[in-house]
């Protein structure tokens, strides 16, 4: 058994930041992933970041990996990576080796080997970072290979270096659709279209405008209706939508692809929050269910924290902030503070409710301050 | 709204003359100058450090739209790359007696050269005219963000935002 002060679960932006903040305490740090690399879904993100200089804004996503991967390092973060949380209560994880290697020149394919190993971690406090997970929806041939998440698609094309196909149909126009149809066409790929349940563009007008230049329509109050295809995709049916978003009769188009892409939102990955019995609420702004919290992030359960898109899906910005926090609350409540501590706190507030602001994040300002309002009578009291 | 960014992908004549990132007509005419094509307020900010002559300010709150301050831009085009949103754009009326030039940010492989001849497209990918690629930046500090200028008929100036993409 090993025992630590802090566990936390995702080295992504949030987990990483929250494990740098409580090493920086004093804290003895532990951060468990199962992915073999360290930064989350950061190590896809080969576009520079939106935000301030204090988010890292204008650096690409993979190379903030590499700094948060060096800085937690060089505290004596102690990162298992390749490692999957099996089993959670407060005070306690239990982990297990995923053995999943990594895809090298000498060792071509994905091997899974070794025998199982697993270990306990006695840890004083906890933070989930556990991310996020895609939204699928069902249509006529969904199941088709060929279909698949953007997130997928990104990961083929970012991390692994391989196309998913030549010929692409992006489903959502939210920032995910969006920067991922502009790394397809940056990875060699066509992208036929972009479709669009909604009347406007989902994402930043910034990212759609890329795409627009790069000669990719997007249509609007248009949604995929059907795979074609035997064995895989060979073309996509795309249909208009009506006001209640039923799919217009004869307004059927083909479109000539072997991939069709789905970016339809993402949801908090709340799996361990539950499992732990952190109570959690609905919030459809937030992504769906997310755990309750205090404005220490702290839940309904004592000593678990949550930090980044497990709280309620934003950006990486926001995760970095969170995640400041969440490490600076779990050490200060083991003594572990540093004098600026409340400074840096008052600056992490006021980043979040400006990060927070401008039509497109208003709404999970109000959403998050629903949250922390149900949570402070919800939410252990220091 | 029947146009404009949030439906069509792309700024509209309108919000760009309405956006504080637009230069004047006036300021325009007299030489290279930054084109902020940023109407939307989005959390970001890194223009405004970008800039040496602190021609760009956004300012607080961080989802201000970037303002640019026209007298102050000398249009070194140093804030190109710099944008995450690959939204500004560099415009120079003067470049010749008959021809203009536009810089912009191009992250696709193969790079175009200098000299040559490429098919400019406007902000709906719709090509525009033939214009002559006249530099690449492509300097460390871009961070693997080339800013690519090519000279085009002065008219094209105000539509002509990027060239063919190589993928499509």
């Amino acid at each position: 058994m090993r025992a630590i002060d802090l566990a936390v679960v995702g080295a992504g932006p949030a987990g990483l930041v929250a494990a740098i903040e409580g090493a920086k305490r004093g804290c003895s740090t532990v951060v468990v992933d199962r992915n073999p690399k360290p930064g989350g879904q950061l190590i896809k993100q080969i576009h520079k970041f939106f935000g301030s200089r204090e988010h890292q804004a204008g650096t690409r996503g993979v190379d903030i990996a590499q700094r948060l991967f060096r800085e937690a390092q060089a505290l004596g973060v102690t990162l298992m990576l390749g490692w999957d949380v099996y089993d959670i209560r407060p005070g306690r994880l239990e982990v297990v080796r995923t053995s999943f290697v990594e895809l090298t020149s000498d060792r071509p394919a994905a091997s899974l080997h070794g025998a199982t190993k697993t270990e306990s971690i006695s840890s004083a406090k906890i933070v989930l970072a556990t991310g996020a997970e895609e939204n699928a929806i069902h249509f006529d041939g969904w199941t088709l290979p060929g279909v698949m998440g953007a997130g997928a698609a990104q990961t083929m094309i970012n991390v692994w270096r391989v196309l998913p196909g030549n010929r692409v149909l992006m489903v959502g126009s939210g920032n995910v659709g969006l920067i991922v149809t502009y790394q397809l066409l940056q990875a060699g790929a066509d992208v036929a279209a972009i479709v669009e349940a909604a009347s406007k563009i989902g994402g930043y007008g910034v990212h759609a405008a890329k795409v627009r230049r790069a000669g990719v329509p997007i249509l609007t109050t248009h949604t995929v209706v059907e795979a074609r295809g035997d064995s895989r995709v060979t073309g996509a049916v795309v249909a208009q939508l009506d006001a209640s978003w039923n799919p217009v009769p004869g307004s059927e188009k083909t479109f000539d692809v072997d991939t069709i892409c789905v970016a339809t939102g993402l949801r908090p990955n709340t799996r361990l929050a539950s499992l732990a019995g952190c109570q959690l609420t609905n919030s459809s702004v937030l992504g769906g269910w997310v755990p309750i919290h205090n404005n220490q992030l702290e839940t309904t359960v004592p000593g678990i924290y949550v930090a980044g898109d497990v709280s309620g899906i934003e950006e990486a910005s926001t995760a970095l902030e969170e995640g400041r926090l969440a490490g600076i609350s779990a050490a200060s409540s083991l003594g572990k503070s540093s004098a600026c501590d409340e400074e840096e706190i008052r600056t992490i507030d006021e980043r979040l409710r400006s990060l927070r602001g401008g039509p497109f994040c208003q709404p999970i300002q109000d959403a998050k301050q629903e949250l922390v309002r149900i949570g402070e009578s919800a939410c252990p009291k220091e | 709204m029947s146009e404009g960014i949030a439906v069509n992908g792309y700024v509209s004549q309108q919000e760009l003359e309405q956006s504080p990132g637009y230069p004047s007509q006036e300021r325009l005419q007299q030489g290279p100058v930054v084109v902020i094509e940023c109407p939307q307020e989005i959390p970001c900010n890194p223009c405004e450090e970008a800039c040496p002559y602190q021609a760009i300010t956004v300012g607080e709150p961080i989802t201000n739209c970037p303002q640019l301050h026209e007298e102050k831009c000398i249009g070194c085009g140093v804030c190109i790359a710099q944008c995450p949103g690959l939204a500004i754009f560099l415009v120079d009326l003067t470049y010749s007696e008959r021809l203009a030039a536009v810089a912009f940010p191009y992250e696709y492989l193969p790079l175009p050269e200098v000299g040559q001849k490429v098919t400019t497209v406007n902000r709906a990918g719709e090509p525009v005219c033939e214009g002559e690629v006249i530099k690449v930046m492509n300097a460390k500090a871009n961070d693997r963000t080339p800013v690519i200028t090519v000279s085009v008929p002065r008219k094209y100036a105000t539509t002509v935002r990027s060239i063919s993409c190589p993928g499509r």
